[in-house]
């Protein structure tokens, strides 16, 4: 008792933040995010937190977000994926190729399984360069920066070798659904079932686990601290679908969904995007990734590698196939990424996911992942995502030059890690 | 009767040197073996021959007089041999209950991890070892020395071994916890359990082990009863090579 007291970070908010049991890193994040928001809103006269400018801004995360799962296995592991971006692009002209060109030769234009294909191509593709790299530095202890550093250069290059540098468009009807727009959009109902589903999931998580706890005799949280806990988690989701639900469809393209259904168009009549599909697509991987590092034996591996890798070797951890395996699902990432990205833009191109890795190593660091290894959380690098893209579209809104976002973002992301840094002596 | 395990004539090279050479051991059950020798004598590396963390170039393992393929720690996990390091080799950033199932844990019927099962598990054998242990939900890393001692220990005794292997057990204790894990090793063996003993200090080994073993320069310089030899003895086996007459030479007693 006396350690844990007197370890506080002071006062009353202290002991408040460790009965919710909650990471106060966590909470600084999302404080520096709320802070970022209204500063811009402050800045922009309003034009920030709106539907539309947050609806938008979800869409853009996205693909970085995914990327950023795999990412935090990776460097838990004391390991570095510096190919990430490449592994993106020529994922993209993979399977920009194979719908564009490849399989209406094949199942005709806009078949509907050409999309499935598309996307299982892309995890295949992408899980195997990643599985390369992982046994590379796996089985040949070569060092996973030099690995993905000669990665980045290879895939890069054979991202353009595929169509010898040209572009490909356009993309299947349904596969441009998986980049958000207005095709990617659920609606309102959908959103609202979905976001329904989640809260009673949360619920149910949150009680069973404190059953259980309660069943074999350990502390639980006060009940005021589980209550509050589930109050944030179910209105985090609720207030996420209510504002995908506030940014109304364009005019024309309403109207046109009306008619198409045999309707009369109303003028004023309002339909909702609901949430976006590449944010679902990122949501769910994120609690995959999760439960993935949380629950599983899989996951143990990973942070017991990441805290001591002699360690985790004596337990009878099979380390190599572990680490080769997490870059292999890197890899996987990529291509889910790339779908998206691939989807948003329409067309595949060679540079796509040009310098990539960065955002994606900078959004699990400022996320709390330790580049020394053994520590982080895939919420974390989700919400370091959602940072950096709020900085970049918040200084796009400003009017702010582009090399002037660069200076600002990477000064962000120093900034970040000293203070995680300062954060981390402080609780010793 | 039948030994617990026998090591027999071990050779292990690294490059060019011989860090065992031919060195054989034999351990009973409730029997505790001191392994004594300078740093870099070979005890370690003789002793990571039989948790799996090495393998031998050459020479035979038994256990229960049947011979034993040690490729890995899990090998010499299944013939109920465990180890507890001298680096601990605890995973710093994990808590308490998932380094001690760290590579065996629990799971539940979906396949997922049964945190709250190895934790109840944790606070039992913990409470055995340390009852005033509570720091269940830290990672180690924020731990005592002694408090870390008890958590690889715990790993050790939770999966009913039957040989233990104690590399340096006190090295990074107090008065008061080496006395503490004296009395574990008491306990221990009255439960039949076989236990490697090995340090580099002969006082903590005279008072617990049945025989010793000495090691000089990768060898074997000889075996014997703990009451069958003074500690002065014991000490020329370790710096001199020395063989006592109470003592079995080995081949790297000075003739």
């Amino acid at each position: 008792m006396s350690a844990t007291a007197t370890r506080g970070i002071g006062g009353s908010s202290g002991a408040a933040l460790r009965a919710l049991e909650v990471d106060p890193r966590l909470v600084g994040m999302l404080a520096a995010l709320l802070v970022i928001w209204v500063g811009f809103d402050l800045l922009s006269g309003g034009a920030f937190l709106t539907p539309r400018n947050l609806w938008n801004l979800s869409v853009q995360t996205a693909s970085i977000a995914v990327m950023a799962c795999g990412m935090v296995l990776v460097i838990v592991t004391r390991n570095i994926d510096l190919s990430v971006g490449a592994i993106l692009g020529v994922t993209g002209m993979v399977i920009g190729v194979l719908q564009a060109r490849l399989l209406p030769e094949i199942l005709g234009l806009e078949n509907p399984f050409t999309w499935i294909i598309a996307v299982f191509a892309a995890v295949l593709v992408g899980g195997a360069i990643g599985m390369l790299q992982g046994a590379l530095i796996a089985w040949l202890a070569i060092p996973s920066f030099i690995v993905t550093l000669g990665g980045l250069l290879v895939w890069r290059g054979a991202a353009w070798w595929v169509t010898q540098g040209q572009t490909v468009a356009p993309m299947d009807m349904r596969f441009r659904r998986l980049g958000g727009g207005i095709e990617g959009a659920i609606g309102a109902t959908a959103s609202w079932i979905i976001g329904g589903l989640a809260c009673a999931a949360i619920l149910a998580a949150l009680f069973a686990s404190r059953r259980r706890r309660i069943g074999f005799g350990f502390p639980v949280r006060p009940a005021w601290a589980e209550a509050t806990v589930a109050v944030l988690a179910v209105g985090a989701v609720l207030s996420a679908v209510l504002v995908a639900n506030s940014y109304p469809l364009p005019v024309g393209i309403a109207r046109r969904l009306v008619e198409q259904s045999g309707g009369t168009w109303v003028a004023g009549t309002f339909i909702a995007h609901g949430l976006a599909i590449p944010v679902l697509v990122a949501v769910g991987v994120g609690i995959v990734i999760t439960l993935l590092s949380l629950r599983t034996r899989f996951g143990r591996a990973v942070f017991a590698i990441g805290g001591n890798p002699e360690a985790a070797e004596l337990s009878g951890i099979n380390t190599r196939r572990t680490i080769m395996l997490v870059f292999a699902l890197m890899g996987a990432l990529c291509g889910i990424a790339a779908c998206i990205s691939t989807a948003r833009l329409n067309a595949a191109t060679n540079a796509a996911g040009s310098l990539d890795e960065l955002y994606v190593i900078a959004a699990a660091v400022i996320g709390g992942t330790s580049l020394a290894g053994g520590a982080g959380t895939v919420a974390g690098a989700m919400l370091g995502a959602l940072v950096m893209q709020s900085l970049q579209s918040g200084m796009v809104l400003l009017g702010v030059d582009a090399p002037m976002q660069n200076i600002v973002v990477g000064l962000v992301l120093v900034l970040a890690v000293w203070l995680d840094t300062v954060y981390r002596r402080r609780i010793r | 009767m039948t030994p617990l395990v026998q090591m027999d004539d071990i050779h292990l090279a690294f490059g060019g040197i011989k860090a065992v050479d031919g060195a054989s051991l034999d351990l009973h059950e409730g029997e505790v073996v001191g392994l004594l020798g300078h740093n870099g004598a070979g005890k370690s590396t003789l002793i990571k021959v039989l948790s799996g963390a090495y393998r031998a170039d050459s020479g035979e393992i038994r256990v229960r007089g049947e011979s034993a393929q040690i490729a890995s720690p899990r090998d010499a996990r299944r013939y109920g041999i465990e180890t507890i390091y001298q680096t601990l080799a605890l995973a710093d950033n994990l808590d308490a209950a998932a380094n001690i199932f760290l590579g065996r844990e629990l799971l539940t019927r979906w396949g997922t991890l049964d945190d709250a099962a190895m934790e109840a598990a944790t606070r039992e054998v913990m409470g055995r070892l340390n009852p005033h242990f509570r720091r269940f939900k830290e990672p180690v890393r924020a731990l005592s020395g002694g408090q870390r001692q008890s958590v690889a220990i715990a790993r050790a005794i939770h999966f009913d071994a039957r040989i233990l292997i104690m590399d340096e057990p006190t090295a990074a204790l107090g008065p008061a916890e080496t006395r503490q894990v004296g009395e574990l090793v008491l306990q221990l063996k009255q439960q039949g359990i076989g236990i490697f003993l090995i340090s580099h200090d002969i006082h903590d080994v005279f008072d617990l082990a049945d025989r010793i073993s000495v090691m000089k320069n990768g060898k074997l310089v000889g075996t014997a009863r703990v009451a069958d030899i003074t500690k002065d003895e014991a000490l020329g086996m370790i710096i001199l090579g020395k063989c006592p007459p109470g003592a079995v030479p080995g081949p790297g007693a000075m003739t």
